[in-house]
C-alpha cells in the first residue's frame, strides 16, 4: 500500500527515476543532532533554557552531557524520568545528542 | 528501509515542484521562498508556526486560529481542583505574530482544497500553500453517546477542550453540596490525552477531600485497562481512599445513553447512575476540518482520525499535507500536547529542509506525560520514538512509566510534581513564548 502511494506521487511530479531508488536497500540516514536534540526542549525549555524547575542544558559542555546521559541510560545515576529517555537513544546518538548541545545551545 | 528514501525524495521533490507551479498563479504574496499554512493554534499548530519561522525566516507562515488566547487542556484539571486560574493555563499569539513574523489570521478553516493547494477561511478568504501543516486538535462527536449533545455538555460539561467548558464543570463542583456524587464517563480507545480522565479523578478527589469530603466520586469507564494504571489506582487509594470508585467495562461501566434533564448516565447494562455532577468525556474525533477534508480514515477502528506517512507525517489521502497532533495516527504516540509539540519540530524541520533542497531529515519523537495526584504527588509516562513502515513505534527497552515503588517513594513523587510544573513553563514559553 505505501510503496503504491509513494510510485503515485513520484510520478505526478515526474520523478519517474524513483522506482529504482526502491531496489538499493540503504539503511535510514542516522538522524541528525538537531532532530535529536528537538526532543529534549519540551522539558528542558527552547535552546535547552528551562522556564522552570527542570535543568537547564545550555551551557554545558559536550563530555557533561555525553557521560550524564550515559549514566542515566546505564542507571549509573539517580534519575526521576531521565533513565527511561536516555535508554531511547544509542551511544552514537547520544554523542550527536552532546556534540549538538555543546554547538548550539550556549 | 527503501520505502523510507523514497518517501523523503518524494516529499523534496514535490514541494519544489509545486512552488515552482503555484508561484505563477498566486501573485497576492510578497515572494516568499515557500508559503506554509498552519490550521490550528494548539501545541502542534503553534509550535509548527513558530519553528517554521525559526528553521527559515525565507518561509511565509500564516496561522489560521479563531481564537486570540489559548487555553491548554494540560493543567486545565488543576482549575478544577482550584490550585490553578484560567489565567494560569491561557496563553496567546503576540510572540508569534510580533516576535516571529507569524501572519494570525483569526478565523476558522473551513475547506481544503489539497489538489488547489488552498485553503478557505470563515471570512472567505483563500490561502494558497506549499505545505499545509494541519493541527485541528479534536472534535466531540455529538451524537455518538445517546443523549449528549451541544446543548447536553451545557449541562454535563466535557471540559475535554480547555476554556468555558473547565470554567462550567469548576462552578458546577463549587455548587455542589457535601455528600454530593461526582459520576464520570470515560470514553473508549482512541481519544485526546489518555491518562487525562484518570487525573481528573483525581484532582476532582483533591477538591472534594479539601472542602466537600463526604463526596463520592464514581468514574464509569468504556475500557478495563488505562495508561499508568496501576500508579493512578496506587495514587487514589492512598490519598482518597473509598471516595473514589472506579468501574471498569467488565463490571459494566460503559455508559450508553445520557439524560441531561435528569442527571442520569445509563449503562450498557441497564444500570442507573444518578450524578449531582456529571463530566462526560464523550467520543471525539480528528477536528472538523479534517472529516470534512476527506484526510480522515472512514473505516476501521481508527475511523476519523488521520491516516500519515510515520516518516515525515504527510497525509497519505493528500500530499503537501503534513497532519500532526491529536487529529493524526500517529502508532505508539499519544494524543498529547507533548506528542504534538514533537511532531511539530519535526515537521518544521523536514518542510525547512525540503524548501532549501535538502532531503528531509531522519525523525525521532518523544513523549513525556506528567500527571498529579496531588499537588505534590507526581506521576510520568516516557517514550522516545521512531517512524517504520508499519508506523510509529516506541523503542523498546526505553521508556514506560514511573516506578511503582521507588526507594524514597515522598521525595519521588515531590519531584516529579515539581517537574510536572517545571514542564508546563517550559513548554508553553516554547510553544507560544519569544
Amino acid at each position: 500500500m505505501k510503496p503504491f502511494h509513494f510510485a503515485l506521487f513520484g510520478l505526478a511530479f515526474g520523478a519517474a527515476t524513483l522506482p529504482a531508488v526502491v531496489a538499493a536497500q540503504t539503511p535510514p540516514a542516522p538522524a541528525s543532532g538537531r532532530v535529536l536534540i528537538a526532543t529534549c526542549t519540551g522539558c528542558h525549555g527552547q535552546n535547552g533554557k528551562s522556564a522552570g524547575a527542570i535543568p537547564t542544558l545550555a551551557g554545558q559542555t559536550e563530555a557533561q552531557i555525553r557521560q550524564a546521559m550515559l549514566d542515566y541510560k546505564n542507571d549509573r545515576r539517580p534519575a526521576t524520568i531521565m533513565s527511561r529517555h536516555a535508554k531511547g537513544f544509542s551511544d552514537d546518538e547520544i554523542g550527536a545528542i552532546a556534540r549538538e548541545i555543546a554547538a548550539t545551545w550556549r | 528501509m527503501a520505502q523510507f528514501k523514497l518517501s523523503r525524495r518524494a516529499f523534496g521533490a514535490s514541494l519544489l515542484a509545486s512552488s515552482a507551479l503555484s508561484a505563477c498563479a498566486i501573485r497576492t504574496e510578497p515572494a516568499a521562498k515557500a508559503r506554509v499554512v498552519v490550521v490550528g493554534g494548539g501545541f502542534g499548530g503553534a509550535t509548527a508556526a513558530k519553528f517554521l519561522r525559526l528553521e527559515d525566516p525565507g518561509i511565509a507562515v500564516t496561522l489560521v486560529e479563531p481564537k486570540s488566547e489559548f487555553q491548554t487542556c494540560p493543567f486545565s484539571n488543576y482549575v478544577l481542583s482550584g490550585f490553578k486560574t484560567m489565567a494560569d493555563i491561557t496563553h496567546n499569539y503576540s510572540a508569534l505574530t510580533s516576535t516571529h513574523g507569524v501572519r494570525h489570521i483569526r478565523e476558522t478553516a473551513v475547506a481544503i482544497d489539497a489538489a488547489a493547494k488552498t485553503v478557505r477561511t470563515s471570512g472567505g478568504q483563500t490561502l494558497a500553500y506549499d505545505k499545509l501543516v494541519l493541527s485541528p486538535g479534536i472534535e466531540i462527536r455529538y451524537g455518538a453517546l445517546e443523549g449528549y449533545d451541544a446543548a447536553a455538555a451545557e449541562r454535563m460539561p466535557h471540559a475535554w477542550a480547555a476554556g468555558a467548558q473547565t470554567v462550567l464543570l469548576r462552578r458546577q463542583l463549587e455548587a455542589m453540596p457535601d455528600g454530593g456524587t461526582v459520576v464520570l464517563s470515560i470514553p473508549a480507545n482512541p481519544f485526546r490525552c489518555p491518562p487525562g480522565p484518570y487525573e481528573r479523578i483525581a484532582m476532582i478527589a483533591h477538591y472534594l477531600k479539601t472542602t466537600k469530603p463526604r463526596s463520592k466520586i464514581l468514574a464509569l469507564d468504556a475500557k478495563d485497562a488505562f495508561s499508568k494504571q496501576g500508579l493512578f489506582q496506587d495514587g487514589w487509594q492512598s490519598q482518597y481512599g473509598a471516595m473514589i470508585e472506579w468501574v471498569p467495562l467488565g463490571k459494566d461501566g460503559k455508559v450508553v445513553r445520557v439524560d441531561p434533564a435528569a442527571l442520569t448516565l445509563t449503562s450498557e447494562f441497564g444500570e442507573v447512575h444518578k450524578a449531582s455532577v456529571a463530566n462526560v468525556i464523550p467520543p471525539q474525533s480528528a477536528g472538523r476540518i479534517a472529516i470534512a477534508s476527506g484526510l480522515a480514515a472512514t473505516e476501521g477502528a481508527l475511523a476519523g482520525w488521520c491516516p500519515v506517512d510515520p516518516f515525515t507525517f504527510e497525509s497519505t489521502r493528500a500530499k503537501d499535507i503534513h497532519v500532526i497532533g491529536d487529529a493524526s495516527i500517529a502508532g505508539a504516540m499519544p494524543k498529547s500536547g507533548f506528542s504534538a509539540s514533537s511532531q511539530a519540530k519535526f515537521v518544521a524541520q523536514a518542510i525547512g529542509a525540503v524548501v532549501n533542497g535538502r532531503p528531509a531529515p531522519t525523525a525521532v519523537f518523544a513523549n513525556t506525560c506528567y500527571s498529579l495526584i496531588t499537588p505534590d504527588y507526581g506521576i510520568s509516562v516516557a517514550d522516545v520514538f521512531r517512524p517504520t513502515a508499519q508506523g510509529i513505534v516506541a523503542v523498546q527497552g526505553a521508556g514506560g512509566v514511573s516506578p511503582r515503588a521507588p526507594a524514597n517513594a515522598a521525595q519521588f513523587r515531590a519531584q516529579e510534581a515539581h517537574y510536572a510544573e517545571g514542564w508546563y513553563a517550559s513548554t508553553t514559553k516554547e510553544t507560544w513564548g519569544s
